[in-house]
């Protein structure tokens, strides 16, 4: 399915530019503040090669991308759609309306979409969580920012206890909530309960998101609560929750516990079920964001991560 | 008294032109069934809903707010679980009620859309949507539904000692251009004195007084929930909440009574039978009173250190759980700026404090 690229002899590639071993070569749609730190954190990868970044009208996030030699136009996808090479991976950190229009054309000449917007058309994903289960899908969803910091911990509860209801509480700085997310706020909530529930393995779920506008900016913050039977393991619930963290931390360094989880014992209140509460603190990684939009760091780094993870499971290099 | 006449008088002709909101000088929002949530851990009956609504109704009460404490749809482990849930409290409310118009409160980010809409179904008319001060726009999509499903709009601009009076009226301006008929200065924290409360409401009726009318909620956790009402009114605040028994988070909110009686000692219409809403308190409220909402130690920390009063509980559950002091939590929650919503990090605070607490213990040895 997707054409093999990289070191292989006869497939050498002058617009991969001199990191030509690369497996997968790569675009971005809309160079604004997501696009312009997943760039950053892609040009990290040995798996991907970032060639082209592509916008709608002239902007500083195109000609940043020139300065570091990617080719970048206002073109929008029908510029992309012209290029040759065509890319093998697209990530689309457009909106959800522009997502909607691009995903069958990118399905159709057999490009792999990882969409950051929350158009969801392909199977939501997080790396830790479910990438397996979509290795070949064609179009991958990363939800959103509060379902990739909080779904990975109600997945690893939910690994060792069934968990009747999980709650998540997303708590994020005024200014790293762009203006998609402000104008519809709702589609947060439905979107990350949606993930709690289908990915997080949660019977019921509910998502909350906060906004504060404190000076200087705070770092995210999520907790989650899990309810959990009364006879839970604690022990075994508390090391999967650790070791989720841990996987997690290998895209987001900054993905830390606050404090251990907490068990609070069952009350009749929670129909019986105890409760495990989980504090977390997301600082980004300060690539072109600031370190405390945690939650729009998390997003690109998941993104990246999905994105090295297709590029090496799926273009292997051709054998010589 | 002669000076009160002026203010609402012209205020009165212009917005009962544009239709909007009261043609009263002062119409009073009961919130008894909705901030009273908070006090009740959100464990209100039907009958307790339905006996409050028919009390405050008998009573004159034009509008009465019933929903859990952090808006429909906040039941929840953050803010607590409903008894009964608020759309079935919502429903009974709005059977019970003869005149009275049934208002929910949504808070964007909790609540959805899809809560409003069964609000609606369920029969309430007034949607009261709430931002933390600065963060308006979260609501633009809210009161648009709001006005599409025709129901009179209120937009609640929490925390309003968090901004400058400047601010606050720009944010006012996001809501009424979204649809929302009248903006509340909302002191969810009990923490504006006097001149602090009126110099906001200046700002609020400067810039949309001749499209939507301006109101007051205030809390007692520095016991100026009643006088900063009346300041309110002075200014051209036209609606003002109050709840039965001051019933709501922290020290409670400024009591209905109080706040009947005061506007008819001022001879100021608000339409309201003082001595059925002194019944109303006195006679269904206060029998189901777990505690009677007052400014004790973690209240007025609340109003002073300007935390957001439905901590309150949270705070004195996590200080239990982890037995530090409830007022020094929401001290650190006041210096680390945290607004409604996140009651979470209460416990994150309680468990902090107990480190530090280790830690200079361990230190000492």
């Amino acid at each position: 399915m997707m054409r093999h690229r990289g070191a292989a002899p006869g497939d050498e590639t002058p617009e991969m530019g001199p990191m030509s071993n690369k497996l997968a070569l790569a675009a971005i749609i809309g160079p604004g503040n997501i696009g312009t730190d997943l760039l950053a954190k892609l040009r990290r990868s040995d798996a991907i090669e970032v060639g082209y970044m592509v916008g709608v009208v002239e902007s500083d996030g195109l000609a940043r991308a020139r300065e570091l030699g990617i080719e970048a136009s206002a073109g929008g996808l029908d510029w992309l759609m012209q290029q040759d090479p065509l890319p093998d991976i697209v990530f689309d950190a457009t909106s959800a309306k522009a997502h909607q229009a691009a995903a069958p054309v990118l399905e159709k000449a057999g490009v792999v979409a990882i969409d950051l917007t929350p158009a969801a058309v392909g199977p939501l994903v997080s790396p830790t969580v479910n990438f397996r289960e979509h290795v070949d899908a064609m179009n991958i969803n990363m939800i959103s920012c509060g379902a990739q910091a909080t779904v990975p911990i109600v997945h690893a509860v939910s690994s060792v206890v069934p968990v009747p209801y999980a709650e998540i509480v997303a708590s994020v700085a005024s200014k790293s909530a762009g203006p998609g997310t402000r104008a519809n706020i709702d589609e947060f909530t439905h979107t990350t309960s949606r993930a709690v529930r289908e990915l997080g393995g949660a019977d019921r779920g509910k998502a909350i998101v906060v906004l504060n506008p404190v000076e200087p900016p705070m770092l995210m913050r999520d907790t989650i609560f899990c309810a959990i039977p009364a006879d839970a393991d604690e022990d075994a619930v508390t090391a999967s929750i650790e070791s989720r963290v841990r996987e997690v931390q290998e895209y987001v360094p900054g993905y830390t516990l606050r404090q251990p989880p907490q068990y609070d014992p069952p009350r009749e209140m929670w129909d019986g079920n105890g409760r495990v509460s989980v504090f977390l603190e997301v600082k980004g990684a300060g690539d072109y964001l600031p370190e405390y939009a945690g939650n729009l760091d998390i997003m690109t780094a998941a993104a990246a991560r999905i994105g090295n993870l297709v590029a090496t499971t799926r273009m292997q290099q051709v054998p010589a | 008294m002669t000076q009160m006449q002026q203010v609402p008088a012209t205020t009165a002709s212009t917005v009962s032109m544009n239709g909007v909101g009261t043609s009263r000088p002062v119409r009073l929002t009961d919130t008894t069934l909705r901030d009273g949530s908070h006090a009740m851990q959100h464990q209100f009956t039907e009958e307790q809903v339905r006996a409050t609504v028919h009390a405050l109704d008998e009573a004159n009460v034009e509008v009465i707010e019933v929903s859990h404490g952090d808006g429909i749809g906040g039941s929840s482990f953050n803010y607590g679980f409903s008894k009964v849930e608020d759309i079935t409290l919502v429903r009974a409310a709005t059977e019970e009620a003869a005149r009275a118009k049934i208002a929910i409160l949504l808070v964007p980010g909790i609540g959805t859309m899809d809560d409003l809409r069964n609000a609606r179904e369920a029969g309430a008319s007034v949607a009261r949507i709430a931002t933390h001060c600065t963060e308006a726009d979260v609501s633009i999509q809210h009161f648009g539904l709001a006005r599409s499903l025709d129901m009179e709009t209120v937009g609640f601009l929490m925390m309003a000692h968090r901004t400058s009076p400047e601010e606050l009226a720009r944010q006012g301006r996001i809501m009424v251009d979204a649809g929302c008929e009248c903006v509340y200065a909302v002191d969810s924290a009990g923490a504006l004195v006097l001149d602090e409360a009126e110099s906001r409401i200046k700002a609020l009726v400067d810039e949309v007084g001749g499209q939507a009318q301006v109101g007051f909620h205030g809390h007692q956790n520095l016991s100026l929930g009643v006088a900063n009402s009346v300041l309110a009114f002075r200014t051209g605040a036209r609606q003002i909440d109050g709840s039965l028994c001051a019933l709501g988070a922290g020290a409670g909110n400024s009591p209905t009574e109080v706040l009947a009686a005061t506007f008819n000692h001022l001879e100021v219409e608000t339409g309201v039978d003082v001595g059925g809403v002194l019944d109303a308190a006195e006679e269904v409220v206060r029998p189901f009173l777990p505690r009677w909402p007052k400014s004790d130690r973690t209240a007025i920390v609340q109003g002073w250190a300007g935390v957001y009063s439905s901590f309150l509980l949270h705070a004195e559950h996590a200080a239990e759980r982890y037995d530090v002091p409830a007022h020094v939590i929401l001290q650190r929650a006041g210096e680390a700026g945290y607004v409604g919503g996140q009651e979470d990090m209460l416990i994150d605070i309680a468990l902090q404090l107990v480190q530090e607490r280790d830690l200079a213990t361990t230190g000492a040895r």
